[in-house]
């Protein structure tokens, strides 16, 4: 059967994290007939079983799915869902880019969040028809009329006439999917024009190599056919195209204008077939690429060690198989004094570096001991060269330093009126510039802010939580590099420096976090048969210090009569539990004080 | 001339279980325990148990004989004795046998006392833990202070000359203050002994469930200070410290402790009891119920030592006395010489003054005993 254009519709769902978004996908590929039976776990779009647990999207995921409509067409129904987090905005902006419209998702009791609104623009600046969905009706707390005005007031789209649905009672569900039949536009392209393609994901499959998702835009697509990947000038040939179906991908002759599927093509790597990246024919190439490729580089850098240092290759196995399906992972080896032999690994956000942490510690059976997280910084130095530094322990000595930038992001908060002072006060905190403020209605503001991103990627999203009581909503992207005065705070402990427990720290706040850093590593540190000074230091100037005491009594007075084993069992254990930990000259150092930064705002 | 050997019997009965206990007791004050019947159900099993020990008791010389608990004295004292009876039966007894009991406060009267004296028990060790009423409530404790001097009162009424006092520190709300009180009145009472034990939080008991802080337990420095207080008063007073815990006048150290701390062989008798003859250790199983059923060869453990495990039981026992080990048993035991192979370890805790090697004995400093699990943990 050939398809026509207007018989297709590519959308996508944005939503806030928690609005419901999985589940009216769920509900949608229930209704038109793609789950007649559910074999497959609640939320089929969420794959792994993190994003199961955590209730987000990670990887974009792509369904086909037919709808009949009440006026008696069928039509394919492309769903492309996109990951939920602003770790992966790029991700997301590559999705919406693939769809011709969106459904907004709104949660009929909670309103619009920061998160909402950045997808909603995003959608919007791709031209994509954007019509509102007010979810959750069943919960005691929905007030639809508010929300809907909430959402004319805001964005400026039409909502009054929005379908009131519940996806989780399945209420509603009929009106979204005439809705996407009426209201998201049909494709355009011209099917024998040159190929034009855009890849918005990718996946790699042990069989068939790389798997690239792509949505057509101009031409045709065969197996057989020469392709050329514009942004990384590879050429292959097409082994196989086809489409998504329940859960699995089903082959077919041709992928033409307006459609979405996939290719192979015999690919080894991930990395080249970029999210972004425009696939043309070979032999007869469109004339422009698609615009708003870029090569997305890691934000967040961090040490990534294993506990026992015998499990380095595996470490390294790991790290490779994942970034076959991760092309945002980077890695680097690198050896610590205290640490051994790890690899410097680098992240698109806080939340990517946890997931893959994760991932290695639950999928590779791996314990990990991950070091302070860090941005990039820009070094320039006196000889006029420029060096971008992922790793503090790697920075040149002052002498050679002019000057230093780090990176800024443009962030936007929602948040509630009550609360505002004390999220203006952690903004400040983190050297924050304010440069806006609207009132999106009485009660609520989004707050717009310059924020260093070292100061964000620790612990910034569980501040503004416990300080908004769960009621804030963040989102932030890269905005510029600025010139900042940067030190290295060094950590010595019983007056041997330990190279993993450095970290870059803006000037002002050294003698604070030094401070903190040092009180944390008391505790984390077990007594000795010695004292044990911790100190900060800035250019081998100590500007902190804690001690902790020598232990006095570590003793069994205790009458165990004849049974020995337990005794034996005992300093056994005690044994064991010293070789868990590192030793830094004499001192035994807990695993889990390496991550001591990361927790310097705890009470 | 036969070898010797102690013996141990379990007796797993308490009125009530204390929060910080994990010793294998049963409380008698509720449920089914509570019928006598089930107490002398234990003890018909445990004479079975000693009945089926024949061979190595034959061949032995029993020198000590330790009844511990739960509460020993608890039973009806014609169960000790009955016991004791089926041991002569059984074995020779050395010339002045050492025959301890457990006891508590609240569990004995004078008649009992008496027929144990009778039946050949001639060391008590009784359970004080402290002095002040407040401390023992907390501890969970059924006597308070008065109770355990009725029973040191009827002790010496009935002419008892070895006796030992437990006490504990560490414990619930207490101060330097009321530690010096326990001290003081303890050492006036004329005791052979004195065991102070620290308590330690055990896993799978209620107090390690409750966490140090809401038991207002004294902190680390105070608890060291209390710690050292005692080491330094008893020996004031003097009561000599032969163990990490134990204290006692010259010649009257507890015989049946120095053979486990000495790796010598015993045998164990009941549920939960250990023994060990000569490389094989082996314990029974620690149930009640279980043991009742099948005293005999029900073991949750049972070992053959390699030399290496029997070295290494070697120094953490032996080195937990003030006098440590004699470097000329461990040649004659093991066939190797303790410098060769435990150089490292002794010396690098020699270097930093936990260790001495002195006159043929290797032992403990009092700064080695205060960390002493730091330093046997390395013999491991």
């Amino acid at each position: 059967m050939k398809i026509s254009q207007d018989h297709i519709r590519n959308f996508s769902i944005i939503a806030h994290i928690d609005h419901g978004k999985s589940t009216l996908a769920d509900r949608i590929l229930e209704k038109t007939g793609l789950w007649t039976e559910r074999e497959m776990q609640d939320q089929v779009l969420d794959n792994m079983d993190l994003e199961r647990e955590r209730g987000i999207t990670i990887k974009s995921q792509a369904v086909r799915t037919v709808y009949k409509a009440s006026n008696g067409e069928e039509y394919i129904f492309n769903l492309i869902d996109t990951p939920g987090h602003v770790d992966f905005n790029y991700e997301v902006s590559r999705s919406l880019a693939a769809c011709d419209g969106a459904i907004l998702v709104v949660d009929s009791a909670q309103g619009i969040e920061a998160q909402t609104l950045a997808n909603v623009y995003l959608a919007l600046d791709h031209d994509l028809d954007v019509f509102p969905v007010l979810n959750k009706i069943d919960l005691p707390s929905a007030d639809p009329e508010r929300v809907a005005n909430e959402i004319e007031d805001i964005i400026g789209i039409e909502a009054m006439d929005a379908p009131r649905i519940s996806a989780k009672q399945g209420t509603g569900i009929e009106e979204v999917l005439e809705e996407i039949v009426n209201r998201v536009p049909a494709p355009k392209g011209d099917a024998g024009a040159p190929l034009k393609c855009l890849i918005f994901d990718s996946l790699y499959d042990s069989y068939k190599g790389v798997i690239v998702f792509i949505r057509v835009f101009d031409g045709t697509v065969r197996p057989g056919d020469k392709v050329k990947f514009m942004a990384t000038g590879n050429t292959e040939d097409i082994v196989e195209v086809g489409y998504f179906g329940a859960g699995r991908f089903i082959a077919c002759d041709e992928l033409s204008a307006g459609m979405v599927g996939y290719i192979t093509a015999s690919i080894k790597d991930v990395r080249q077939t970029r999210v972004g990246d425009t696939v043309t024919n070979a032999l007869r190439p469109c004339e422009k690429a698609l615009p708003g490729y870029k090569k997305v580089n890691p934000m967040v850098y961090c040490g990534v060690y294993p506990a026992d240092t015998r499990k380095y290759p595996d470490l390294r196995d790991a790290l490779e198989k994942l970034q076959l399906n991760d092309a945002s992972l980077s890695y680097e080896p690198e050896t610590s004094i205290a640490l051994g032999f790890g690899f410097r690994c680098g992240f698109l956000g806080l939340l990517h570096l946890d997931i893959i942490t994760e991932r290695l510690e639950r999928e590779y059976d791996l314990e990990l001991v991950t070091t302070a997280p860090g941005v990039v910084y820009r070094v320039y130095k006196t000889n006029g060269e420029m060096i971008e530094l992922t790793n503090p322990s790697n920075l040149p000595e002052p002498s050679e330093i002019d000057y230093m930038e780090e990176p800024v992001v443009s962030a936007e908060i929602m948040v509630s009126t009550e609360f505002l002072g004390p999220i203006i006060n952690l903004c400040q905190e983190r050297r924050g510039v304010q440069t806006g403020m609207e009132y999106m209605e009485e009660t609520r503001v989004l707050l717009k802010y310059d924020l260093p991103l070292n100061e964000i990627i620790y612990d910034f999203f569980d501040a503004l939580k416990s300080r908004s009581r769960g009621y804030a909503s963040f989102d932030y992207e890269l905005k510029e590099y600025r010139r900042s005065e940067l030190v290295k705070l060094d950590i010595l402990i019983n007056r041997e420096y330990v190279d993993a427990l450095s970290f870059i720290v803006f000037k002002d706040s050294a003698y604070e976090r030094g401070s903190k850093m040092c009180a944390k590593l008391k505790n984390e540190i077990p007594r000795h048969l010695f004292e044990i000074p911790i100190q900060a230091a800035v250019g081998g100037k100590i500007i902190a210090r804690e001690t902790v005491k020598a232990m006095r009594k570590d003793v069994l007075a205790k009458c165990y009569g004849g049974d020995v084993s337990r005794k034996k069992k005992l300093l056994e254990k005690q044994k064991e539990g010293k070789k868990k930990m590192r030793e830094i000259g004499n001192v035994e150092i807990p695993q889990k004080a390496f991550l001591s930064v990361l927790k310097l705002d705890e009470e | 001339m036969k070898n010797d050997i102690s013996i141990y019997f379990h007796i797993p009965f308490c009125i009530r279980k204390c929060g910080y206990c994990d010793f294998l007791s049963v409380p008698t004050s509720c449920g089914e325990a509570a019928s006598q019947t089930v107490i002398d159900d234990y003890v018909r099993a445990l004479k079975k148990e000693l009945s089926c020990a024949g061979k190595p008791l034959k061949e032995r010389t029993v020198k000590t004989v330790y009844f511990g608990g739960g509460t020993p004295s608890l039973i009806p004292s014609f169960h000790i004795t009955g016991i004791i009876k089926r041991l002569r039966e059984m074995a020779e007894f050395s010339d002045l046998p050492e025959i301890s009991i457990e006891m508590n406060p609240k569990t004995v009267d004078e008649e009992k006392i008496l027929a144990y004296m009778d039946a050949g028990i001639n060391r008590f060790s009784v359970g004080c833990q402290s002095v002040n009423d407040n401390e023992l409530k907390a501890l969970g404790r059924v006597h308070d202070h008065e109770d355990f001097l009725k029973t040191m009162e009827i002790l010496k009424k009935c002419g008892a000359e070895n006796i030992n006092a437990d006490i504990m520190t560490g414990i619930p709300y207490e101060t330097l203050g009321s530690a010096k009180r326990t001290l003081d009145e303890i050492s006036n009472l004329g005791l052979s002994h004195i065991s102070a034990y620290c308590l330690i939080l055990e896993e799978e008991t209620p107090f390690f469930e409750k966490g140090s802080k809401k038991l207002h337990l004294p902190d680390e420095d105070l608890e060291m200070e209390i710690y050292e207080y005692t080491r330094e008063f008893l020996s004031k007073k003097g009561y000599k410290r032969y163990e990490i815990s134990n204290y006692a006048l010259p010649g009257r150290e507890c015989l049946h402790n120095l053979v486990y701390w000495d790796c010598r062989d015993y045998l164990g008798f009941g549920a939960g009891a250990a023994s060990r003859l000569r490389n094989r250790r082996f314990s029974n199983v620690r149930n009640v119920k279980s043991y009742i059923n099948a005293p005999v060869n029900d073991l949750c453990e049972d070992l053959i030592l390699s030399k290496e495990d029997e070295m290494t039981e070697f120094m953490i026992m032996g080195l937990r006395k003030t006098d440590g080990i004699s470097l000329e048993d461990f040649f004659l035991r093991f066939g190797e010489d303790i410098s060769d192979v435990y150089k490292e370890t002794i010396g690098k805790f020699e270097k930093s003054g936990l260790l001495i090697c002195k006159e043929g004995r290797l032992f403990l400093t009092e700064r080695g005993m205060d960390v002493s699990n730091t330093v046997l943990s390395e013999f491991c």
